[in-house]
């Protein structure tokens, strides 16, 4: 676990949660709020361990909780299952590909929304939905989609700026070093 | 695929989400009051911000268009403190008039100003948070509204911050009264998640006649909204139910996607 990369995505979380509160322009323009954190969460599941995973899922699904109407906790296990899904297959997706990115980042902002209203609904709530509501997911799903190439971006730039760089190798060996004297 | 690390961290959110939602409510409301405050000093960053713009404006405005703005407000003053004397000597003739027939006397309605601090993230919930709370006498259930109608009520009171939920969410329903020749009441519910500006109206009667224009204000039923507050305009009306109900669109007088500063009614 990088305790940099970790801090920087718990602030990156943070910060989300506070923007999709206070900005109210995509909802204005587009008639739904994009969610960052499930992107967020595609980028953490691939790049760190599960422990950061888990603790993304429950401070930002804790965070997000607390300024919306949901009940405290909800959004917890959406992100966790879409992060432990992701965290599973992590070896075999190609994560530098901003394609891949893009359809990983469109899958989990499909995919978080429909688990918190599958929850709420259970529990009782009775959530705003109606047939609208698919357009809402379909912007939240290009919203999300788009969003993780760009949350991918910024953390490379953050690795390369705020980060250790590992030393590149040289070619030179002093003890094969070939000797051009005239004299030997 | 599956390693034992991965078991152990997926059981431990599991148990700690377990944990979260099955708190009583007051250990909820604690936890969200301690985690909501972490976001407070942005919010506070966010709203200086967005002052900033209209105080450079407010700078810029040159001296003859302030004294002109000053002019024309002191004269819109003027007006409402002859409205208010009118209005004053209505009430005494009210409250008159109620005394002779033994009726329950109307108080006059205490406001307070609060601003809108946030909108709710989630797409499925209709609400907003203001900066009153607690501390400032709100409690649950008051009325909260606009120079132009009625917005929603109090869902949840914190020390310093509350909970409004709006005109069209779920939990929001309101009892409405026409101004028509009839007086036709129904409840005022969600149309639908994208447009906040229409409503419908349901539980009509079969033989309301309700025309586009008609003005809708709350009907004073259910104990929540004190009677007379505007809330919108008819936009059309048709038999529902086999021509048994008759359900309308209700456009609202505010703006609920531009919220930034509310009244908060004290009945």
């Amino acid at each position: 676990m990088n305790p940099l990369q970790t801090l920087l995505i718990l602030a990156f979380a943070f910060l989300a949660v506070f923007a999709e509160s206070v900005l109210s322009a995509p909802r204005n323009l587009l008639g739904a709020q994009i969610d960052l954190l499930p992107g967020l969460m595609v980028f953490t599941a691939l790049n760190n361990d599960i422990w950061t995973v888990a603790l993304l899922a429950v401070l930002g699904g804790l965070g997000y909780d607390s300024l919306s109407a949901n009940p405290l906790g909800v959004s917890i296990l959406p992100l966790m299952v879409v992060g432990y899904l992701v965290h599973a297959r992590h070896d075999l997706i190609l994560r530098t590909l901003p394609f891949t990115q893009f359809m990983m980042g469109a899958a989990a902002s499909a995919l978080v929304p429909v688990l918190v209203l599958i929850l709420l609904l259970n529990g009782g709530r009775q959530p705003l939905i109606g047939w609208s509501s698919l357009w809402q997911w379909l912007v939240m799903t290009a919203g999300g989609a788009a969003a993780t190439p760009i949350i991918f971006a910024f953390f490379a730039w953050c690795e390369r700026n705020l980060g250790y760089q590992p030393l590149k190798e040289t070619s030179f060996r002093p003890d094969r070093e070939i000797l051009r004297d005239r004299n030997k | 695929m599956f390693k034992r690390k991965n078991y152990l961290a997926l059981g431990a959110v599991v148990l700690v989400a377990a944990l979260v939602l099955s708190l009583p409510a007051s250990a909820t409301s604690r936890l969200q009051l301690v985690i909501s405050s972490w976001f407070l000093p942005l919010f506070g960053l966010a709203n200086a911000t967005q002052r900033l713009p209209a105080d450079l404006a407010d700078n810029a405005l040159p001296r003859h268009e302030l004294l002109q703005m000053i002019d024309s407000l002191r004269r819109e003053n003027e007006q409402l403190k002859v409205g208010a004397i009118q209005a004053a000597a209505t009430r005494r003739e009210n409250d008159q008039l109620r005394s002779l027939y033994d009726w329950q006397r109307q108080m006059p309605w205490k406001l307070k100003l609060a601003n809108v601090v946030m909108r709710d993230p989630a797409n499925w919930w209709r609400s907003v948070q203001i900066d009153l709370g607690s501390r400032d006498g709100l409690r649950e259930n008051l009325p909260v509204l606009t120079v132009d109608g009625l917005v929603g009520r109090i869902s949840s009171v914190r020390l310093t911050s509350a909970q409004v939920v709006l005109l069209g969410d779920p939990n929001c329903r309101v009892s409405a009264l026409v101004e028509d020749p009839a007086q036709d009441i129904g409840i005022l519910n969600a149309s639908g998640p994208l447009d906040s500006s229409l409503l419908d109206l349901t539980y009509l009667t079969g033989e309301a006649n309700l025309k586009p224009g008609q003005n809708v204000i709350t009907s004073g039923l259910g104990g929540v909204f004190p009677k007379g507050i505007p809330i919108g305009k008819i936009v059309d009306a048709q038999p529902i139910e086999f021509g048994l109900a008759t359900g309308a669109r209700v456009k609202l007088n505010a703006d609920l996607g531009a919220l930034e500063k509310v009244w908060v009614l004290f009945p």
